[in-house]
């Protein structure tokens, strides 16, 4: 409950402060928030499998926030920055497709 | 990440049934929560905004802000190409402009020229009409003696004191080829019988037009030894109506000159 209203309370501010993203943040920004969105969706498959602990997800969200930011500035400072950020992308993209299936077999049983 | 550590939450009870993932979805819905569950929602929160944010610039124009510097390369070779093309391409547009306004200056030069020549030689055929100072001669006495030799002389004299158009009874324009014949009616000219009083509109300097009548032996005193009449005005306007209609030379041609 509280965590739905967390998620919320997130975009409304989002919606009604319409921050500037700094600059030095921008190449990263878009990662962090994949990254984050696959711990996210971890999380709660860890939840319906009952065994979800807190303590782990907020090392998991924070560690996949920061190491894809790694990745990025290190594809930057290698020259492969773009190359590299669409290679987070596609990996991250698989693990929370497959992440969605579990958690839609333990929802819907299908 | 799925997080296959053991979950640190007692387990229910043995022998309780283990509720699966629905059920245990729903009741932490429906329940205010734990330490565990705003933990998560701090994070959720952190995503959300940073999601909104992301999605927010995103919509934004910002191509340049935060760009690649090799991509920042590339643009500026881009634009730069295309301004230097662009460039060129002004620099031929304003020659192609600069070359036609020259041509169409030039164009009307010559027509302005041509068109005073024309007038010119209009004036000098007697193929246009004309109007300015002179005099206007008339001529009166008895057509039994008073003929083309007077006329003639008269003309000639006009002409000597520098009259540009010359008509005769405003009906015949006098030029080069004009012809002077007498007939019992009066005088043939042109193929055009005029009788006396013969009026004589001359366009030249007025004064030394009437001067040219009038002096011994000229025109006004041959006529007075026939015993006609002469009358010379000066007027500041002369009006020559008549025209004549100009001809094709049959046998002449211009040589080339130069």
């Amino acid at each position: 409950m509280i965590a739905a209203l967390g998620l919320l309370a997130g975009v409304l501010l989002g919606l009604f402060l319409q921050p500037d993203v700094p600059v030095w943040l921008q190449p990263y920004l878009p990662i962090a928030v994949v990254a984050a969105l696959d711990a996210v969706f971890g999380a709660l498959r860890a939840f319906l499998d009952g065994i979800f602990d807190d303590k782990v997800f907020v090392v998991s969200f924070v560690s996949n926030v920061l190491i894809a930011a790694l990745i990025v500035y290190l594809g930057d400072k290698l020259g492969v920055g773009g190359q590299l950020s669409t290679g987070v992308i596609v990996v991250l993209g698989i693990r929370i497709f497959s992440n969605v299936a579990a958690i839609r077999r333990h929802i819907f049983y299908a | 990440m799925p997080d296959r550590t053991p979950d640190r939450t007692p387990e229910p009870t043995p022998g309780a049934p283990v509720p699966d993932g629905r059920t245990r979805l729903l009741t932490a819905l429906r329940r205010p929560g734990s330490r565990a569950q705003i933990t998560v929602a701090l994070l959720l929160a952190v995503l959300g905004f940073a999601a909104v944010t992301q999605v927010h610039s995103n919509g934004r124009d910002d191509r340049y802000l935060g760009a690649r510097q090799g991509d920042l390369i590339q643009y500026i070779n881009n634009l730069s190409l295309a301004s230097q093309r662009t460039e060129t391409e002004i620099a031929k547009l304003q020659e192609t402009r600069d070359s036609l306004r020259n041509d169409a200056e030039s164009r009307r030069t010559a027509l302005e020229l041509a068109r005073q020549q024309a007038d010119t030689l209009g004036i000098l055929a007697g193929t246009v009409p004309a109007v300015g100072p002179g005099v206007r001669i008339t001529v009166s006495g008895s057509p039994a003696t008073l003929g083309t030799n007077q006329l003639l002389n008269g003309l000639e004299e006009l002409r000597d004191a520098g009259a540009e158009v010359i008509e005769i009874n405003d009906k015949v324009r006098v030029v080069a080829q004009t012809s002077l014949t007498d007939t019992p009616g009066g005088v043939l000219v042109d193929g055009t019988l005029l009788k006396a009083p013969y009026v004589i509109d001359a366009i030249g300097d007025p004064h030394t037009l009437s001067t040219a009548m009038d002096f011994t032996g000229g025109f006004i005193s041959e006529v007075d030894d026939v015993g006609g009449k002469v009358d010379v005005q000066q007027r500041d306007r002369i009006e020559v109506v008549s025209v004549r209609r100009p001809g094709t030379p049959t046998y002449a041609k211009p040589t080339p000159t130069g």
